[in-house]
Protein backbone atom coordinates (compact mmCIF):
# COMPACT_ATOMS: atom_id res chain seq x y z
CA UNK A 1 0.00 0.00 0.00
CA UNK A 2 1.24 3.64 -1.01
CA UNK A 3 3.15 5.34 1.97
CA UNK A 4 0.46 8.48 1.93
CA UNK A 5 -2.81 6.80 0.91
CA UNK A 6 -5.92 7.95 2.82
CA UNK A 7 -7.08 4.06 3.11
CA UNK A 8 -3.55 3.99 4.73
CA UNK A 9 -4.71 6.50 7.37
CA UNK A 10 -8.01 4.93 8.20
CA UNK A 11 -6.47 1.69 8.63
CA UNK A 12 -3.98 3.20 11.00
CA UNK A 13 -6.86 4.79 13.26
CA UNK A 14 -8.77 1.84 13.21
CA UNK A 15 -6.17 -0.07 13.67
CA UNK A 16 -4.40 1.85 16.57
CA UNK A 17 -7.35 3.41 18.19
CA UNK A 18 -9.88 0.48 18.05
CA UNK A 19 -7.55 -2.23 18.13
CA UNK A 20 -4.40 -1.48 20.52
CA UNK A 21 -5.83 1.39 22.21
CA UNK A 22 -9.47 0.30 23.24
CA UNK A 23 -8.73 -3.30 23.53
CA UNK A 24 -5.79 -3.10 25.52
CA UNK A 25 -7.46 -0.52 27.75
CA UNK A 26 -10.46 -2.82 28.18
CA UNK A 27 -8.37 -6.09 28.58
CA UNK A 28 -5.53 -4.86 30.49
CA UNK A 29 -7.29 -4.23 33.66
CA UNK A 30 -8.91 -7.52 33.12
CA UNK A 31 -5.45 -8.86 32.88
CA UNK A 32 -4.94 -6.66 36.22
CA UNK A 33 -7.75 -8.24 37.95
CA UNK A 34 -7.42 -11.25 37.50
CA UNK A 35 -3.36 -11.35 37.90
CA UNK A 36 -3.43 -9.62 41.24
CA UNK A 37 -5.79 -11.82 42.16
CA UNK A 38 -4.07 -14.95 41.69
CA UNK A 39 -0.67 -13.28 42.79
CA UNK A 40 -3.04 -12.82 45.99
CA UNK A 41 -4.46 -16.20 45.62
CA UNK A 42 -8.06 -15.42 45.01
CA UNK A 43 -9.66 -15.93 41.32
CA UNK A 44 -10.44 -12.32 40.46
CA UNK A 45 -13.54 -11.52 37.99
CA UNK A 46 -15.34 -14.85 36.93
CA UNK A 47 -18.82 -14.26 36.92
CA UNK A 48 -19.83 -11.60 33.53
CA UNK A 49 -18.80 -14.67 30.95
CA UNK A 50 -16.43 -17.20 30.87
CA UNK A 51 -13.75 -16.31 33.37
CA UNK A 52 -15.23 -13.14 33.61
CA UNK A 53 -13.77 -11.93 30.18
CA UNK A 54 -17.03 -9.39 29.55
CA UNK A 55 -16.32 -7.83 32.58
CA UNK A 56 -14.57 -4.66 30.76
CA UNK A 57 -17.97 -4.47 28.41
CA UNK A 58 -19.87 -4.16 32.45
CA UNK A 59 -16.91 -1.69 33.13
CA UNK A 60 -17.70 0.48 30.03
CA UNK A 61 -21.58 0.52 29.96
CA UNK A 62 -21.15 1.51 33.57
CA UNK A 63 -18.59 4.62 32.65
CA UNK A 64 -20.58 5.37 29.75
CA UNK A 65 -23.83 5.91 31.55
CA UNK A 66 -22.53 8.19 34.27
CA UNK A 67 -22.88 11.79 34.13
CA UNK A 68 -20.19 13.92 33.13
CA UNK A 69 -20.27 16.15 35.96
CA UNK A 70 -17.54 19.24 36.35
CA UNK A 71 -17.46 20.39 39.81
CA UNK A 72 -17.63 23.98 40.41
CA UNK A 73 -14.56 26.37 40.25
CA UNK A 74 -13.05 23.53 37.88
CA UNK A 75 -12.06 25.23 34.45
CA UNK A 76 -14.27 24.19 31.77
CA UNK A 77 -11.24 24.16 29.18
CA UNK A 78 -8.53 22.79 31.34
CA UNK A 79 -10.44 19.79 32.81
CA UNK A 80 -11.89 18.56 29.63
CA UNK A 81 -8.74 19.09 27.69
CA UNK A 82 -6.83 16.90 30.43
CA UNK A 83 -7.83 13.24 29.29
CA UNK A 84 -6.95 14.00 25.46
CA UNK A 85 -3.60 15.02 26.52
CA UNK A 86 -2.96 11.82 27.90
CA UNK A 87 -4.58 9.47 25.43
CA UNK A 88 -4.20 11.69 22.37
CA UNK A 89 0.16 11.30 22.50
CA UNK A 90 -0.43 7.75 23.49
CA UNK A 91 -2.45 7.05 20.20
CA UNK A 92 0.19 9.61 18.18
CA UNK A 93 3.17 7.01 19.59
CA UNK A 94 1.81 4.15 18.11
CA UNK A 95 2.64 5.43 14.63
CA UNK A 96 6.52 4.15 14.68
CA UNK A 97 5.62 1.19 16.72
CA UNK A 98 6.69 -1.91 14.28
CA UNK A 99 4.87 -4.55 15.06
CA UNK A 100 6.20 -6.71 12.58
CA UNK A 101 8.83 -5.59 9.81
CA UNK A 102 5.60 -4.43 7.44
CA UNK A 103 2.93 -3.90 9.85
CA UNK A 104 4.30 -0.56 10.83
CA UNK A 105 1.96 2.70 10.41
CA UNK A 106 4.67 4.81 9.31
CA UNK A 107 8.36 3.59 9.12
CA UNK A 108 9.71 7.74 10.38
CA UNK A 109 13.87 7.65 10.54
CA UNK A 110 13.63 9.84 14.27
CA UNK A 111 10.83 6.96 15.45
CA UNK A 112 12.51 6.65 19.19
CA UNK A 113 12.95 10.60 19.51
CA UNK A 114 9.26 11.46 18.22
CA UNK A 115 7.81 8.87 20.69
CA UNK A 116 9.89 10.93 23.83
CA UNK A 117 8.50 14.14 22.60
CA UNK A 118 5.44 12.87 22.79
CA UNK A 119 5.93 11.04 26.05
CA UNK A 120 6.41 14.69 27.93
CA UNK A 121 3.09 15.63 26.44
CA UNK A 122 1.43 12.71 29.07
CA UNK A 123 2.44 14.47 31.72
CA UNK A 124 1.11 18.03 31.16
CA UNK A 125 -2.23 16.49 30.48
CA UNK A 126 -1.93 15.39 34.25
CA UNK A 127 -0.48 18.36 35.06
CA UNK A 128 -3.89 20.31 33.21
CA UNK A 129 -5.88 17.92 34.75
CA UNK A 130 -4.86 18.34 38.21
CA UNK A 131 -4.64 21.83 38.00
CA UNK A 132 -7.82 22.35 36.06
CA UNK A 133 -10.48 20.21 38.67
CA UNK A 134 -9.56 22.57 41.33
CA UNK A 135 -8.62 19.65 43.98
CA UNK A 136 -6.40 20.11 46.91
CA UNK A 137 -5.30 16.00 46.00
CA UNK A 138 -5.22 16.36 42.37
CA UNK A 139 -2.79 19.37 42.48
CA UNK A 140 -0.28 17.86 44.91
CA UNK A 141 -0.75 14.49 42.25
CA UNK A 142 -0.12 17.02 39.55
CA UNK A 143 2.73 18.36 41.13
CA UNK A 144 4.72 14.77 42.02
CA UNK A 145 3.67 13.63 38.15
CA UNK A 146 5.70 16.55 37.07
CA UNK A 147 8.61 15.62 39.74
CA UNK A 148 8.91 12.16 38.99
CA UNK A 149 8.48 12.65 34.88
CA UNK A 150 10.95 14.95 34.96
CA UNK A 151 13.23 12.72 37.41
CA UNK A 152 12.47 9.65 34.85
CA UNK A 153 12.78 11.07 31.73
CA UNK A 154 17.03 11.61 32.01
CA UNK A 155 17.74 8.22 32.68
CA UNK A 156 15.31 6.67 30.22
CA UNK A 157 17.12 8.91 27.37
CA UNK A 158 20.51 8.55 28.58
CA UNK A 159 19.30 4.70 27.99
CA UNK A 160 17.95 6.05 24.80
CA UNK A 161 20.98 7.87 23.72
CA UNK A 162 23.16 4.33 24.47
CA UNK A 163 21.08 2.17 22.17
CA UNK A 164 20.99 4.75 19.23
CA UNK A 165 25.12 5.16 19.79
CA UNK A 166 25.23 0.91 20.04
CA UNK A 167 22.67 0.54 16.66
CA UNK A 168 23.63 3.84 14.98
CA UNK A 169 19.93 4.56 13.89
CA UNK A 170 16.81 6.17 16.20
CA UNK A 171 14.77 4.33 13.14
CA UNK A 172 12.97 1.52 15.31
CA UNK A 173 12.35 -0.99 12.67
CA UNK A 174 16.40 -0.79 11.72
CA UNK A 175 17.02 -1.16 15.21
CA UNK A 176 14.95 -4.33 15.13
CA UNK A 177 16.50 -5.68 11.97
CA UNK A 178 20.11 -5.31 13.45
CA UNK A 179 19.04 -7.77 16.32
CA UNK A 180 18.63 -10.44 13.48
CA UNK A 181 18.85 -14.45 14.31
CA UNK A 182 19.64 -16.11 17.18
CA UNK A 183 19.09 -14.41 21.11
CA UNK A 184 22.39 -14.00 21.72
CA UNK A 185 21.82 -11.15 18.80
CA UNK A 186 18.86 -9.10 20.76
CA UNK A 187 20.33 -6.12 21.95
CA UNK A 188 20.22 -7.16 25.57
CA UNK A 189 22.48 -10.04 24.94
CA UNK A 190 24.66 -8.80 22.50
CA UNK A 191 27.99 -8.68 24.56
CA UNK A 192 29.99 -7.74 21.77
CA UNK A 193 28.28 -5.74 19.52
CA UNK A 194 26.35 -3.04 21.82
CA UNK A 195 28.47 -3.78 24.91
CA UNK A 196 28.13 -5.83 27.87
CA UNK A 197 26.15 -3.10 29.86
CA UNK A 198 23.00 -3.46 27.83
CA UNK A 199 21.04 -6.19 30.06
CA UNK A 200 21.29 -3.77 32.70
CA UNK A 201 20.52 -0.53 30.81
CA UNK A 202 17.45 -2.92 29.89
CA UNK A 203 16.25 -3.10 33.59
CA UNK A 204 16.73 -0.06 34.22
CA UNK A 205 14.72 1.24 31.36
CA UNK A 206 12.08 -0.94 32.14
CA UNK A 207 12.36 0.35 35.67
CA UNK A 208 12.33 3.85 34.30
CA UNK A 209 8.89 3.43 32.09
CA UNK A 210 7.55 2.51 35.04
CA UNK A 211 7.76 5.34 36.56
CA UNK A 212 6.85 7.13 33.59
CA UNK A 213 3.68 5.11 33.40
CA UNK A 214 3.14 6.10 36.97
CA UNK A 215 2.38 2.50 37.66
CA UNK A 216 3.20 1.18 41.39
CA UNK A 217 5.91 0.87 42.94
CA UNK A 218 5.86 4.49 41.46
CA UNK A 219 2.50 5.54 41.41
CA UNK A 220 2.72 8.26 43.43
CA UNK A 221 0.17 10.83 40.75
CA UNK A 222 -2.14 8.21 41.78
CA UNK A 223 -1.71 7.05 45.40
CA UNK A 224 -5.30 5.73 46.45
CA UNK A 225 -4.57 5.24 50.07
CA UNK A 226 -2.71 9.73 50.22
CA UNK A 227 -4.85 11.34 47.24
CA UNK A 228 -8.03 9.62 46.09
CA UNK A 229 -7.40 9.02 43.14
CA UNK A 230 -4.44 12.16 42.25
CA UNK A 231 -5.49 13.96 39.13
CA UNK A 232 -8.25 12.07 38.03
CA UNK A 233 -9.95 12.37 41.91
CA UNK A 234 -12.87 14.80 40.08
CA UNK A 235 -13.52 12.56 36.93
CA UNK A 236 -16.65 11.37 36.08
CA UNK A 237 -17.34 8.41 33.86
CA UNK A 238 -15.46 8.50 30.84
CA UNK A 239 -13.55 11.25 31.52
CA UNK A 240 -11.59 9.05 33.98
CA UNK A 241 -12.10 6.55 31.62
CA UNK A 242 -10.29 8.28 28.61
CA UNK A 243 -7.48 8.88 31.45
CA UNK A 244 -7.11 5.31 32.02
CA UNK A 245 -7.24 4.56 28.10
CA UNK A 246 -4.37 6.96 28.15
CA UNK A 247 -2.31 5.31 30.88
CA UNK A 248 -3.03 1.73 29.67
CA UNK A 249 -1.89 3.04 26.36
CA UNK A 250 1.28 4.31 27.73
CA UNK A 251 2.55 1.49 29.12
CA UNK A 252 1.67 -0.63 26.00
CA UNK A 253 4.27 1.27 24.71
CA UNK A 254 6.59 1.17 27.32
CA UNK A 255 6.91 -2.06 26.79
CA UNK A 256 6.65 -2.67 23.22
CA UNK A 257 9.65 -0.03 23.27
CA UNK A 258 11.80 -2.10 25.68
CA UNK A 259 10.59 -4.95 23.78
CA UNK A 260 11.92 -3.38 20.54
CA UNK A 261 15.16 -1.82 22.13
CA UNK A 262 16.86 -4.70 23.67
CA UNK A 263 14.41 -7.69 23.32
CA UNK A 264 14.93 -7.95 19.34
CA UNK A 265 10.70 -6.73 18.18
CA UNK A 266 9.42 -9.29 15.92
CA UNK A 267 12.62 -10.91 15.87
CA UNK A 268 12.31 -14.93 16.71
CA UNK A 269 14.43 -16.42 19.53
CA UNK A 270 15.99 -18.77 17.04
CA UNK A 271 17.36 -18.39 13.61
CA UNK A 272 15.53 -21.01 11.83
CA UNK A 273 11.79 -20.14 13.12
CA UNK A 274 10.27 -17.27 10.70
CA UNK A 275 10.39 -13.75 12.11
CA UNK A 276 6.98 -11.98 12.61
CA UNK A 277 4.22 -10.00 14.81
CA UNK A 278 3.75 -12.88 16.74
CA UNK A 279 7.11 -13.23 18.53
CA UNK A 280 6.48 -9.25 19.17
CA UNK A 281 3.04 -10.10 21.21
CA UNK A 282 4.72 -12.27 23.06
CA UNK A 283 7.36 -10.51 24.19
CA UNK A 284 5.25 -8.06 24.71
CA UNK A 285 2.35 -9.64 26.69
CA UNK A 286 6.04 -11.23 29.04
CA UNK A 287 6.51 -7.76 29.63
CA UNK A 288 2.89 -6.51 30.26
CA UNK A 289 2.47 -9.45 32.49
CA UNK A 290 5.52 -8.23 34.55
CA UNK A 291 4.36 -4.70 34.89
CA UNK A 292 1.14 -5.65 36.46
CA UNK A 293 2.89 -8.68 38.43
CA UNK A 294 5.46 -6.22 39.87
CA UNK A 295 2.55 -3.72 40.80
CA UNK A 296 0.36 -6.51 43.08
CA UNK A 297 4.73 -7.07 44.50
CA UNK A 298 5.54 -3.85 45.70
CA UNK A 299 4.58 -1.67 47.69
CA UNK A 300 4.41 2.19 47.35
CA UNK A 301 7.93 3.92 47.12
CA UNK A 302 7.75 7.64 48.89
CA UNK A 303 8.42 10.46 47.21
CA UNK A 304 12.14 10.94 48.39
CA UNK A 305 12.35 7.10 47.69
CA UNK A 306 11.75 7.20 44.40
CA UNK A 307 13.56 11.10 43.50
CA UNK A 308 16.50 9.45 45.60
CA UNK A 309 16.63 6.06 42.94
CA UNK A 310 16.38 8.55 40.17
CA UNK A 311 19.31 10.90 40.90
CA UNK A 312 21.62 8.79 43.32
CA UNK A 313 21.10 5.04 41.51
CA UNK A 314 19.47 5.36 37.74
CA UNK A 315 21.58 8.30 36.47
CA UNK A 316 24.92 7.51 37.94
CA UNK A 317 24.56 4.35 36.42
CA UNK A 318 22.94 5.07 33.26
CA UNK A 319 25.90 7.75 32.54
CA UNK A 320 28.44 5.00 33.52
CA UNK A 321 26.87 2.81 31.16
CA UNK A 322 27.18 5.37 28.54
CA UNK A 323 30.12 6.24 28.77
CA UNK A 324 31.29 2.19 28.71
CA UNK A 325 29.22 1.34 25.98
CA UNK A 326 31.26 4.21 24.20
CA UNK A 327 34.75 2.97 25.38
CA UNK A 328 33.64 -0.73 24.32
CA UNK A 329 32.35 0.53 20.52
CA UNK A 330 35.34 2.44 20.14
CA UNK A 331 38.44 -0.49 20.88
CA UNK A 332 35.77 -3.19 19.62
CA UNK A 333 34.35 -1.49 16.58
CA UNK A 334 34.37 -4.29 13.44
CA UNK A 335 34.10 -7.04 15.51
CA UNK B 1 29.79 4.38 49.89
CA UNK B 2 29.88 0.98 51.29
CA UNK B 3 26.57 1.28 52.50
CA UNK B 4 25.40 2.83 49.38
CA UNK B 5 26.04 -0.06 46.95
CA UNK B 6 24.85 -2.22 49.79
CA UNK B 7 21.19 -0.61 49.75
CA UNK B 8 21.49 -0.95 45.67
CA UNK B 9 22.83 -4.79 45.49
CA UNK B 10 20.49 -5.53 48.82
CA UNK B 11 17.61 -3.62 47.05
CA UNK B 12 17.62 -5.06 43.72
CA UNK B 13 18.10 -8.72 45.80
CA UNK B 14 15.20 -8.36 48.13
CA UNK B 15 12.90 -6.74 44.60
CA UNK B 16 13.88 -10.34 43.15
CA UNK B 17 13.00 -12.29 46.17
CA UNK B 18 9.49 -10.62 46.30
CA UNK B 19 9.19 -11.51 42.90
CA UNK B 20 9.84 -15.50 43.70
CA UNK B 21 7.41 -15.69 46.14
CA UNK B 22 4.72 -13.90 44.97
CA UNK B 23 5.64 -16.13 41.50
CA UNK B 24 5.02 -19.24 43.20
CA UNK B 25 1.70 -17.75 44.98
CA UNK B 26 0.48 -17.06 41.56
CA UNK B 27 0.84 -20.77 39.79
CA UNK B 28 -0.46 -22.45 43.31
CA UNK B 29 -4.22 -23.36 43.65
CA UNK B 30 -6.74 -20.76 44.93
CA UNK B 31 -7.63 -20.54 48.73
CA UNK B 32 -10.72 -18.87 48.52
CA UNK B 33 -14.09 -20.09 48.46
CA UNK B 34 -16.42 -19.22 46.18
CA UNK B 35 -19.21 -17.92 48.57
CA UNK B 36 -22.17 -18.10 46.86
CA UNK B 37 -21.26 -21.02 44.55
CA UNK B 38 -19.55 -22.61 47.49
CA UNK B 39 -20.42 -22.72 51.21
CA UNK B 40 -18.26 -24.24 54.42
CA UNK B 41 -19.29 -27.29 56.07
CA UNK B 42 -19.28 -25.48 59.72
CA UNK B 43 -17.30 -27.02 62.56
CA UNK B 44 -19.24 -29.49 64.98
CA UNK B 45 -19.82 -26.76 67.73
CA UNK B 46 -20.59 -24.25 65.49
CA UNK B 47 -23.90 -22.37 66.78
CA UNK B 48 -27.12 -21.57 64.40
CA UNK B 49 -30.17 -21.05 65.42
CA UNK B 50 -32.29 -24.03 67.33
CA UNK B 51 -33.62 -27.06 65.37
CA UNK B 52 -35.93 -29.59 65.87
CA UNK B 53 -33.62 -33.07 65.72
CA UNK B 54 -35.36 -35.86 64.05
CA UNK B 55 -35.32 -39.14 65.74
CA UNK B 56 -33.04 -41.41 64.15
CA UNK B 57 -35.92 -44.63 63.90
CA UNK B 58 -38.98 -42.58 63.28
CA UNK B 59 -37.77 -39.21 61.47
CA UNK B 60 -40.29 -37.37 63.80
CA UNK B 61 -39.25 -35.32 66.60
CA UNK B 62 -38.25 -36.65 70.32
CA UNK B 63 -40.29 -33.92 71.89
CA UNK B 64 -42.36 -34.37 74.52
CA UNK B 65 -43.72 -31.38 75.09
CA UNK B 66 -42.46 -30.73 78.36
CA UNK B 67 -41.73 -26.69 77.93
CA UNK B 68 -38.56 -26.95 79.66
CA UNK B 69 -37.05 -24.75 76.86
CA UNK B 70 -39.47 -22.48 76.76
CA UNK B 71 -39.15 -21.51 80.83
CA UNK B 72 -35.10 -21.54 80.52
CA UNK B 73 -34.92 -19.32 77.56
CA UNK B 74 -34.08 -16.11 78.79
CA UNK B 75 -35.41 -13.84 76.18
CA UNK B 76 -38.75 -15.55 75.80
CA UNK B 77 -38.07 -16.49 72.26
CA UNK B 78 -39.45 -19.78 72.34
CA UNK B 79 -43.38 -20.55 72.38
CA UNK B 80 -44.05 -24.10 72.30
CA UNK B 81 -47.88 -25.85 72.60
CA UNK B 82 -48.98 -29.66 72.55
CA UNK B 83 -52.25 -31.46 72.46
CA UNK B 84 -53.10 -35.14 74.07
CA UNK B 85 -54.74 -36.77 70.79
CA UNK B 86 -57.76 -39.49 71.86
CA UNK B 87 -55.98 -42.70 73.27
CA UNK B 88 -52.70 -41.47 73.20
CA UNK B 89 -50.62 -41.59 76.38
CA UNK B 90 -48.25 -38.68 75.19
CA UNK B 91 -48.33 -35.28 74.23
CA UNK B 92 -47.95 -34.39 70.50
CA UNK B 93 -45.87 -31.26 69.69
CA UNK B 94 -47.94 -28.71 67.31
CA UNK B 95 -46.04 -25.49 67.60
CA UNK B 96 -43.16 -25.15 68.18
CA UNK B 97 -42.18 -21.03 66.83
CA UNK B 98 -38.90 -19.75 67.65
CA UNK B 99 -38.42 -15.80 67.32
CA UNK B 100 -34.79 -15.50 66.18
CA UNK B 101 -34.90 -11.99 66.51
CA UNK B 102 -34.30 -11.86 70.53
CA UNK B 103 -32.33 -15.01 70.45
CA UNK B 104 -28.65 -14.36 71.89
CA UNK B 105 -27.42 -18.25 71.22
CA UNK B 106 -27.15 -19.31 74.87
CA UNK B 107 -28.07 -22.66 74.39
CA UNK B 108 -30.02 -22.97 77.72
CA UNK B 109 -32.79 -24.20 75.81
CA UNK B 110 -30.46 -27.19 74.19
CA UNK B 111 -29.03 -27.70 77.62
CA UNK B 112 -32.70 -28.48 79.50
CA UNK B 113 -33.99 -30.16 77.00
CA UNK B 114 -33.86 -33.75 78.31
CA UNK B 115 -35.06 -36.05 75.73
CA UNK B 116 -32.39 -34.22 73.14
CA UNK B 117 -34.66 -32.83 70.57
CA UNK B 118 -33.78 -29.66 69.76
CA UNK B 119 -30.04 -28.84 68.62
CA UNK B 120 -28.28 -25.90 66.98
CA UNK B 121 -28.43 -25.86 63.29
CA UNK B 122 -25.65 -25.21 61.14
CA UNK B 123 -27.28 -22.78 59.24
CA UNK B 124 -25.27 -19.21 58.64
CA UNK B 125 -27.18 -17.17 55.54
CA UNK B 126 -29.60 -15.97 57.09
CA UNK B 127 -30.50 -12.77 55.08
CA UNK B 128 -34.08 -11.67 54.98
CA UNK B 129 -36.15 -9.22 53.91
CA UNK B 130 -37.94 -8.66 57.32
CA UNK B 131 -37.95 -9.24 60.89
CA UNK B 132 -40.61 -11.87 60.04
CA UNK B 133 -38.61 -13.72 58.26
CA UNK B 134 -36.41 -14.55 61.65
CA UNK B 135 -39.87 -16.22 63.17
CA UNK B 136 -39.19 -19.64 62.40
CA UNK B 137 -41.75 -22.33 62.82
CA UNK B 138 -39.53 -25.23 63.67
CA UNK B 139 -42.09 -27.97 63.46
CA UNK B 140 -42.21 -26.70 59.65
CA UNK B 141 -38.63 -27.01 59.14
CA UNK B 142 -38.35 -30.52 60.35
CA UNK B 143 -41.23 -31.75 58.18
CA UNK B 144 -39.66 -29.95 55.00
CA UNK B 145 -36.37 -31.40 55.88
CA UNK B 146 -37.79 -34.80 56.37
CA UNK B 147 -39.41 -34.77 52.91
Amino acid sequence: MEEYSVLRLILYLAGIIGVVVAFHAAYLVWAERKIAAHVQRRIGPKEVGPFGLLQPLADGAKLMSKQLFRPAGADAVLFWIAPFMVLVPAVMSMVTIPFSENLVARDINIGILMIFAFASVNVLGLLLGGWGSANKYAVISAARAVSQNVAYEIPMLIIVITVAMATNTLNLNDIVRQQDGWIWNWNAFNWLKVGPFMFANMIMFFICSLAETNRAPFDMAEAESELIAGAYTEYPGMGFGVFFMGEYANIVIGCALTTILFLGGWQSPVAFLPDGVWWFVIKLYALLYTVIWVRWVYPRTTLYGLLNLSWKVLIPFTLFNLIMTGLWLKVFKGF
Amino acid sequence: MSRYWKDVIGGFKSLLVGLKITGKYTIEPVVTLQYPHEHLTMTPRYRGHIELVPDPETGETSCIVCGMCQKACPSNCISVDGEKPEGAKKKVLTKYVLDFTTCSLCGSCVESCKPGAIDFSKEYNLAGPSREAYVFDLLKRLKERSR
